[in-house]
């Protein structure tokens, strides 16, 4: 058997598992999707005392908006974000970036949730919820609190939960209507890791960009967000002069680390591209969707 | 530490199991090692090569990345559900025809992802069928055959609903 023993514990309440948190600490990891868990235990990379599993936990399977935020409970697998209609038209940076998590297969078990704890410097979700601010409720016995994305996730494969602590839910600001954003990655094949991938949103009023974001993956230790390079689009009032102030932003600022696959280098120079490319595609659907229609 | 064991019943192709095995013992070996299914076959054990795909309450899972004893409660559905050699499935016909397989390792996982997305792109573009199989590593086709098999299998299945 390729997974190290661990003892196994699967609580069908929420209560129940940040007790079994509480009393095994940083001897438990949570199993969720197991999309990023299980290839570690099969490895061995990972050896917990305790696997918590929350699968059972139906209290946890939810998607609905509240005051203006999506609310992703911890069960909700990544295949609902692309089959739900209402999550497009809430948070379409989701929608599109969710396409590009793993393959198929991959995406009918793993959780939006148990992407986001992981925390790979490369992975798609982490740079969407630093894009559009998301917020991270974690649950322990001593209470809950709401950590914002940019704080979340501190270093490749490390976050700010506490080991007693359980990401119950993602909560994301649903997009404003002069919006519009795009994700875009380059990867080896489609469904690999990506080489670098950016999430953008603009903005558009008075026939310019007003208010940006732009988030990096695979461009750091953890996903960045370059506020030097969205002040350059709001800076300039020609967009294409702008976008060439934030590609030249996104080049000179991230520093990649190089690997077999791709130099730093050329992961700056995919930064630079996929800045620009994104921007556009923003920029057109935030013109369409603050002219009435919707792209 | 002592190895925790667990009891379970398993629902694979419609046929009801009880076993006891370990926790930590992935859906793919028990399978193939305590229900003697072994057309899932088990290739890379950590994801990426999609040999061991199965469908978990109808939808392709990775067998590999699952504890069997998560599996308990769900439907279970192995490549041994799809045809038999006497009477293959309309995709398996295709794969045979088309010269879709060299070795048939890869070819058990491929054939249940293939099922599962003809069912949802009943008439899909060669680019679709590509993304469809980007989670499959096949090492002796060079895939061709097998992009040119998933096209003749939907023809197939379009021509049985005609």
């Amino acid at each position: 058997m390729k997974p190290p023993v661990f003892d196994y514990q699967d609580p069908a309440s929420v209560e129940e598992a940040l007790e079994l948190l509480a009393r095994h600490g940083a001897a438990a990891k949570v199993l969720a999707g197991g999309q990023s868990l299980m290839p570690l235990l099969n490895l061995r990379l990972a050896r917990p005392e305790v696997v918590v599993d929350i699968n059972r936990i139906d209290a946890l399977d939810y998607l609905t908006e509240e005051s203006g935020w999506l609310r992703v409970g911890a069960r909700v697998r990544q295949r609902r974000l692309e089959r739900e209609a209402e999550v497009r038209r809430m948070v379409p940076l989701l929608t599109e970036a969710v396409r590009f998590v793993g393959h198929p297969q991959i995406r009918n078990r793993g959780t939006v949730c148990g992407s986001l704890a992981h925390a790979d410097p490369a992975a798609e979700l982490p740079a969407v919820a630093v894009a559009v601010g998301a917020r991270l409720v974690a649950r322990s016995r001593s209470g809950v609190r709401e950590i914002p994305a940019e704080e979340f996730f501190t270093g490749p494969l490390t976050t700010a939960l506490r080991p007693d602590e359980l990401l119950a839910e993602a909560r994301f600001p649903c997009t404003g209507p002069d919006w519009g954003w795009a994700f875009l990655e380059v990867s080896n094949r489609h469904g690999d890791y990506a080489l670098c991938a950016v999430a953008a949103g603009v903005r558009a009023g008075d026939g310019r960009i007003q208010d940006a974001r732009l988030a990096y993956a695979g461009a750091g230790p953890v996903p960045v967000r370059l506020r030097e390079a969205e002040a350059a689009l709001v800076e300039h009032s020609d967009l294409e002069e702008g976008i060439r102030a934030a590609s030249a932003e996104a080049r000179r600022v991230l520093q990649p680390d190089g690997d077999l696959h791709a130099s730093s280098e050329f992961r700056r120079h995919l930064a630079a591209v996929l800045t620009a490319r994104t921007v556009r595609l923003a920029w057109t659907r935030a013109r369409t969707r603050s002219g009435g229609a919707h792209a | 530490m002592r190895e925790p064991l667990r009891t379970v019943q398993l629902e694979v192709n419609g046929a009801a199991y009880t076993v006891t095995v370990p926790v930590r013992k992935t859906l793919a070996d028990v399978l193939r090692e305590d229900l003697q299914l072994t057309g899932t076959h088990v290739g890379c054990e950590q994801g990426v090569c999609g040999a061991c795909t199965v469908w978990l309450d109808g939808e392709p899972v990775r067998s590999c990345l699952l504890l069997a004893i998560q599996a308990a409660g769900h439907r279970v559905t192995t490549v041994e559900a799809l045809g038999t050699v006497d009477r293959l499935h309309p995709v398996q016909e295709a794969f045979w025809e088309n010269h879709g397989l060299q070795c048939g390792f890869c070819t058990p996982g491929i054939l249940m992802t293939v099922v599962a997305f003809l069912r949802e792109h009943p008439a899909p573009s060669r680019q679709q069928i590509r993304e469809a199989l980007a989670g499959h590593l096949c090492r002796c086709t060079g895939y061709q055959n097998i992009v040119r098999a998933v096209e003749d299998a939907a023809r197939r299945l379009q021509a049985r609903r005609t």
